[in-house]
């Protein structure tokens, strides 16, 4: 408006400009001119600004590349005067899913532990407001495990699982009548549960050794977790961070006479083993 | 009566010089404290002044010179000698030098002194000190140190089977799918966290442990924030940290504020950071023989061995002790370098120092090792 100000502030009125409703992006559109002689048409909109000479009275034809982007758009017809109109631009059909699942790891058997919202969106990366039913749907080893149907508001949809009982890629897939996209997530191994040690005197000290760690579920503990070994003994305490390796965490303490040994695994404890004097 | 006069005269000078000679013989050790001097005497007459002669060519690595302070015959090497100011493997002594030293003697006699120096170093990680006794005795005019035996730690040819586990972090490319390949930050959680005042400032400490199945990189920062609710200051955690956190482990942080008092203090804002890296399990180091003892100035010291159950060798090991009181709290936290490198299967003494008005609460401590390794930096 302030352009048609602006420009022709004394001739305006002298052609006419009819512009839809809505247009649907991508689509080529046809603007109605009514008047004679030629003109100036210049077209603002979300990304785009441009300019053309037109002849008045004859359509303009505006192409889809020009309408990629949803949004309002504004049309200013100038000749001698100007006149402008403002239309929007809605999104096509959706033709992709932007799925986004997290966390990427989680521990098994937590309520409400994963989440994941799905936007969809037209072949220009427009968000598609119209309704949508997209089915959320978990999956482990070939066997569904959770599935649910939510429909999209404003182009958004999302839902909220429990992590399953056992240890693996979980495969979370969203999917519509066309399209289909599936993420991963890791399930792991919870805490350590029923920590367990044994422990033998050694010509060099005394070599501890955890039972294959699991956690409370039964899945077997990720290697690499760290198992802290204590021994008190009369000549001192003495600790060692002994990661898992293959299920099972040892490590060499030294301690001469009668000796006590517990297991920890980050605030989980475990067993206490009482061992006497080297023979 | 004027050659009376000079004979007296010339009495009474010979007297005093015979009796000099006599007395700086008989002087066992100078009184009080001494500090280094710069000075390098010729002859070294007196316990402090062979002392000092030594430690000065040590401060200015004139190693030959320095060994000649050394009795004969020695339990060492120039070489064992010379290593053992010098360090090897890497260590931290290997990047450090003698700064400056006190001597303060313990004993003296005609033949004999005990000396204990007090020796600062300068490191890249800060100063370091050290108390050593130095054992002296009088060969023929001269005083020599008595240079104890030092083992160098050797290793025996072997072969140590490693199946260390380690994680390798591979990261998206730019041109991924939104959303597609998103790997998420550790998990790390702060236990427990203690303000207090000490002699040198505010210090807020506790524990923080990394409860994901992926190794963290993990910095704790924490503000000071007063009653209008500005910041007053914030710190990090610094060296005073594990910053590769394993996973289920747990380590103790300090975070000093010196110069601060908690008075002003309303509350204390905490924020622990932690990012995905690649990491390895591997080295294992033990703590073994953890004791608190009294050292000889009354001290309370939190000493044992460091043993290294790898094959890796450690450079530069630092030690990280929490200190509970008898409600599981943490009231303390200390740190400390060890100076010699950890070779595999070989261990190491440490010791950390406790302040005074800490030790009588102390009711259990944990330590944690961290490690700086010249082939993984």
């Amino acid at each position: 408006m302030m352009l048609c100000t602006a420009v022709c502030p004394v001739f305006c009125g002298a052609q006419q400009l009819q512009v839809p409703a809505s247009a649907v992006a991508g689509q080529d559109l046809n603007l109605t001119t009514a008047g004679s002689g030629r003109g100036s048409f210049y077209l603002l909109g979300p990304g785009i600004s441009r300019k053309t000479e037109v002849d008045l009275g004859e359509p303009i034809d505006l192409a889809g590349q020009d309408l990629r982007n949803a949004g309002e758009y504004t049309a200013v017809l100038c000749a001698g005067s100007c006149q402008s109109a403002r239309f929007f631009v809605i999104a096509a059909k959706p033709s992709s899913l932007t799925f986004l699942v997290h966390p990427s790891r989680v521990p098994v058997a937590q309520g409400d532990a994963i989440s994941g919202v799905a936007f969809s969106f037209d072949p220009y990366h427009n968000l598609t407001r119209s309704p949508l039913n997209i089915r959320f749907q978990l999956g482990f080893k070939g066997t569904a495990l959770w599935a649910r149907t939510v429909r999209t508001q404003n182009g958004v949809a999302w839902f909220r699982a429990n992590s399953w009982k056992s240890a693996g890629p979980v495969q979370v897939a969203a999917s519509s009548d066309q399209f289909s996209t599936t993420r991963v997530v890791q399930q792991v191994a919870s805490d350590p549960c029923n920590l367990r040690i044994t422990g033998q005197h050694t010509r060099t000290g005394i070599l501890v050794q955890t039972e294959p760690v699991h956690d409370c579920a039964g899945n077997v503990v990720s290697d690499g977790t760290v198992i802290t070994f204590t021994a008190t003994g009369a000549d001192g305490k003495a600790t060692v961070d002994a990661p898992i390796k293959q299920g099972v965490a040892s490590a060499q303490m030294k301690s001469a006479g009668p000796t006590v040994i517990s297991v920890a695994s980050g605030v989980v404890m475990g067993n206490e083993i009482h061992l006497g004097a080297q023979p | 009566m004027k050659y009376v006069v000079a004979g007296i005269l010339v009495a009474i000078t010979a007297s005093l010089m015979i009796l000099g000679l006599f007395v700086s013989a008989q002087a066992g050790s100078t009184l009080g404290v001494a500090k280094g001097s710069a000075l390098h005497t010729a002859k070294a007459s007196t316990p402090d002044q062979a002392l000092n002669n030594l430690l000065n060519d040590v401060q200015r690595r004139n190693w030959d010179r320095a060994f000649a302070s050394v009795s004969e015959p020695s339990a060492v090497t120039e070489s064992e000698f010379t290593q053992d100011w010098m360090g090897s493997n890497g260590s931290l002594r290997a990047f450090s030098s003698l700064e400056s030293f006190e001597a303060r003697p313990l004993h003296a006699s005609n033949n004999e002194a005990q000396i204990r120096v007090h020796l600062h170093f300068s490191t890249p990680v800060g100063p370091l000190e050290e108390v050593r006794d130095f054992n002296l005795i009088r060969q023929g005019d001269l005083w020599k140190a008595v240079w104890p035996r030092f083992e160098i730690p050797s290793v025996p040819a072997q072969v140590i089977p490693v199946t260390y586990l380690r994680w390798d972090l591979v990261t998206g490319a730019a041109g991924d799918e939104w959303g597609a390949k998103n790997v998420d930050a550790p998990h790390v959680r702060i236990l427990s966290m203690n303000a207090v005042d000490s002699a040198e400032g505010a210090v807020v400490m506790g524990e923080v442990t990394n409860e994901d199945t992926v190794p963290a990189f993990v910095t704790v920062n924490a503000t000071l924030v007063n009653a209008a609710g500005n910041a007053i200051d914030e710190e990090s955690s610094f060296d005073k940290i594990v910053h590769i956190l394993l996973p289920k482990q747990v380590t103790p942080y300090r975070i000093d504020f010196p110069g601060l008092t908690l008075s002003n203090v309303k509350n204390v804002r905490m924020a622990v950071k932690a990012t995905l890296v690649p990491a390895a399990a591997d080295p294992v180091i033990g703590v073994m023989n953890q004791k608190i003892d009294s050292e000889a100035q009354g001290k309370s010291v939190l000493r044992g061995n460091l043993l290294n159950q790898s094959g890796e060798t450690v450079n530069i090991p630092h030690v990280i002790a929490s200190f509970y009181d008898d409600h599981g709290k943490v009231i303390w936290v200390s740190d400390g370098y060890v100076d010699r490198a950890l070779l595999p299967q070989s261990s190491q003494p440490f010791a950390v120092e406790l302040p005074r008005s800490v030790a009588p609460a102390v009711h259990g401590f944990h330590v944690v090792v961290n490690q700086f390794s010249l082939n993984n930096s």
